[in-house]
């Protein structure tokens, strides 16, 4: 598709022919921002934010000297991706905490937004942060889905609330908070049914239940990959309910996320959270600047950045950079490596941070198997340290060894064998590619590969 | 398709943004065709998730009839765009085939679009046609995904083949097929995890799913049905590519629709890769299933009905 190109490009050619004129005519800017409109509404963002956005941005942009510059398109992204980063930011992104606990948090959303994963990685995460949080099943329509949170409840060893499926909700949730207060629980979640917004009588049964418990939070669910009813749906949800916070979820998916965009915009309230994954661990602060780059089909340099920096150890990184310049790297050099990559996440979604990677048809490429992953780890850590040191010693009988002690095939040892020396080559070019984007210069060609990518 | 008009209308009425209202404003009170008219229409199918790029396109095609068949009537323009809507997605509603033996029909989807609830729906309607349905609890992998189905079993009055949480699907698969035959069923549904598609280990396993059931049953699954969710904007294009590509999709059913989203995405989706849309979903009852008919969901897009 067209509309992952990156929007800077577009602008650029959109906009060469306006260099060197003297002044940036409304009609120019018009001109350029009927790209910036094109990516917005390909990221999803609802038709009317898109107009109003696009209104405001010109304004500012008509009075800019877009054409001093050397690059106007590069000025008009940057531009437009202040506002959206402005438009995104809230300053109020913590949870509200009750003076008097228990905090009551509610999560509400539409069937299958992820309400009650997200319920069970929210409890996680207050877990972690000391807290004693009360899992509370509320939703007793979906089948099984009381099911659902007291088997995510175990597997946290955090307690789950439930009184079936012949209660109702508001009693459940009344019935909660009192359990909390005995049991000294000083955080109730409260996983609720995912509904309409048009559903008049299960929107007044979450009206009845605020009036019952009082939440000290109400956060919105919304899946990243909504189109543009995300406005009708917040709209609706904030009229009714009066909301707090939004949680934005399935971000480990390859949507640009607009609706991001369009839920702040008609509710104000800023996005607390965003879900990266099925797991319970998987539940992240929101990055304004992010999302914008996002949107806008820019890459997450930036969270990728800052990832590498976080988690690769420099010392090492220049260690590693000396060995690969004297080419004595070595098997246990590539198992450091490839354990410091995989600190930096699961791979397909680090891929896909990469500008010009978020593409389809490049990730598609290089798909990552983290099971092979394994199994190369398995191998590795199946020779001895003088084997790994030294390749060449790898003979026949050492290779059934390997395979044996590692539950892999003489052939599999081969194989990484064989790309062994392939991979030094690939590292190397891994390393000047980060050096690269360190200085955030170079766009994300020259691929490299592993062999636990496909 | 009654039923899910009255649903979809009393819907509309209760939005603030009424299409329908909107809609006849843009024809009422105008007596001539002008740039207005089509910029509007354009953003109705806009805000209907057909995605800007489709719309642009079919509104140029609705500016070039109306220029060479020297259409003057303001009212007749909507019902050409219908017209070529309905167009695109396929003049007739096209079902599923069960007379060839046991049937076997893998569902799949990302998170939360509605495979377990359509799987319900579905295996209601055949039983009710008096088809033998087996289910298979394909998800081993979501927190009490197996006993959703079961219980969807048990209300519909059809077998489930189940394994264990945390077990591997293909083997779920393996048995389901197995039974499928020894029992004569006409038709097995089997339900898988939701995936996000970019997940190349998660697509790898269902790519294996399919082999195994290949396997088992030489041609099966004879349908891949891919859920989408009507809520969904443009990533339903990738969702269709990708698995798609992966899995071989024969056809969509689309979930959901007794909300505001109409789905247009689904009018890429058709045009891009040929998919029909097979069903829609119009509630969380075992009765909201409908079949897709190209035409109502045209009108519908504009928030008509008959
Ligand atoms: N309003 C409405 N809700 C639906 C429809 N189809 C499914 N749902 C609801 O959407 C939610 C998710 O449905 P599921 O069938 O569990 O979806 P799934 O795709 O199997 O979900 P996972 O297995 O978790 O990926 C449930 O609350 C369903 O009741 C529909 O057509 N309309
Ligand atoms: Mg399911």
């Amino acid at each position: 598709m067209a509309m992952f190109e990156g929007l800077a490009e577009k602008l650029q050619g959109a906009l060469r022919k306006l260099r060197g004129k003297g002044k940036v005519t409304e009609a120019d800017v018009t001109e350029a921002l009927r790209e910036v409109r094109m990516a917005l509404l390909g990221a999803d963002v609802s038709l009317k934010v898109v107009k109003q956005f696009v209104s405001s941005v010109k304004e500012r942009a008509i009075g800019q000297d877009v054409l001093e510059s050397l690059t106007p398109g590069q000025q008009v992204v940057k531009v437009v991706y202040d506002e959206l980063v402005q438009l995104m930011g809230g300053s109020n992104a913590k949870l509200t905490v009750a003076s008097k606990p228990p905090t009551v948090i509610m999560l509400v959303g539409l069937q299958g937004a992820g309400k009650t994963t997200t319920v069970a990685k929210l409890a996680a995460f207050l877990h972690k942060q000391g807290r004693r949080p009360l899992l509370t099943a509320c939703d007793v329509y979906r089948p099984a889905a009381v099911k659902q949170l007291q088997v995510l409840g175990t597997q946290l060893d955090l307690p789950v609330f439930s009184m079936g499926t012949d209660i109702s909700p508001v009693d459940i949730a009344r019935a909660a908070v009192e359990h909390a207060n005995r049991h000294g629980n000083d955080m109730v979640l409260l996983d609720t049914a995912g509904r309409l917004h048009i559903n008049e009588e299960l929107m007044t049964e979450l009206e009845d239940i605020k009036k019952t418990v009082q939440p000290h939070e109400i956060l919105l669910v919304v899946d990243a990959m909504t189109g543009q009813d995300a406005v009708n749906v917040a709209e609706a949800f904030h009229a009714q309910l009066g909301l707090d916070g939004v949680v934005l979820t399935k971000l480990d998916g390859d949507a640009r996320g607009g609706a991001a965009l369009s839920v702040k915009a008609v509710t104000g309230c800023p996005i607390k959270f965003v879900g990266m994954g099925e797991k319970t661990d998987a539940l992240e602060p929101f990055h304004p600047e992010r999302m914008a780059s996002r949107i806008l089909g820019m890459g997450d340099v930036l969270t990728l950045i800052e990832k590498a920096q976080a988690t690769i150890d420099a010392n090492m990184a220049r260690e590693m950079e000396q060995k690969l310049r004297k080419a004595d790297f070595n098997f246990e050099d590539f198992l450091m490596q490839m354990q410091q990559m995989r600190k930096l996440g699961p791979m397909d979604q680090l891929l896909g941070m990469l500008p010009g990677m978020g593409n389809m048809k490049a990730l598609k490429d290089v798909q990552v198997d983290e099971k092979e992953m394994k199994h190369v780890e398995a191998i590795i850590l199946s020779m001895t340290v003088e084997e790994r040191r030294n390749p060449q010693l790898l003979k026949d009988s050492r290779k059934k060894r390997i395979a044996r002690g590692s539950g892999t095939s003489v052939q599999q040892v081969n194989n990484l064998i064989k790309t062994f020396e392939q991979t030094r080559k690939m590292m190397k070019q891994f390393t000047e590619m980060r050096g690269a984007m360190m200085g955030k210069a170079k766009k994300g060609k020259g691929m490299f590969r592993l062999p636990f990518m496909r | 398709m009654a039923g899910f008009f009255s649903r979809l209308k009393e819907g509309l009425t209760r939005t603030r943004q009424n299409l329908v209202q909107k809609v006849e404003e843009l024809i009422t009170g105008r007596t001539r065709i002008d740039e207005e008219l089509f910029e509007e229409l354009e953003e109705i199918l806009i805000s209907a998730d057909v995605g800007a790029e489709t719309a642009l396109e079919l509104v140029e095609r609705l500016r070039q009839q109306v220029k060479t068949q020297k259409i003057a009537d303001p009212a007749l323009v909507k019902g050409l765009l219908e017209a070529e809507i309905a167009r695109m997605l396929g003049t007739e509603a096209v079902g599923v085939d069960l007379t060839k033996g046991p049937t076997v029909l893998l569902v799949v989807g990302v998170n939360g679009v509605g495979k377990t609830t359509t799987i319900g729906k579905l295996a209601q309607r055949w039983k009710d046609e008096g088809k033998k349905v087996l289910l298979a609890a394909g998800d081993t992998f979501r927190a009490a995904a197996i006993d959703q189905l079961e219980i969807w079993g048990q209300r519909v009055g059809v077998d489930v083949i189940r394994h264990q949480e945390g077990s591997d699907p293909s083997a779920v698969a393996f048995d389901a097929v197995q039974a499928a035959i020894s029992r004569g069923v006409d038709v097995l549904i089997m339900d898988t995890a939701g995936r996000l598609h970019n997940k190349g280990h998660l697509m790898n396993e269902l790519k294996k799913v399919t082999r195994v059931l290949d396997r088992a049953l030489p041609g099966a699954p004879h349908e891949v049905l891919l859920v989408l969710d009507a809520t969904t904007g443009q990533n339903a294009i990738n969702q269709a590519r990708i698995f798609g590509e992966v899995v071989g999709v024969t056809g969509i059913a689309l979930t959901k629709l007794d909300g505001t989203a109409k789905g247009g995405v689904v009018l890429s989706i058709h045009g891009e890769l040929n998919v029909p849309v097979k069903f829609i979903g119009v509630g969380e009852r075992v009765e909201d299933l409908r079949d897709f008919d190209p035409q109502e969901f045209a009108r519908a897009l504009f928030g008509r009905e008959e």
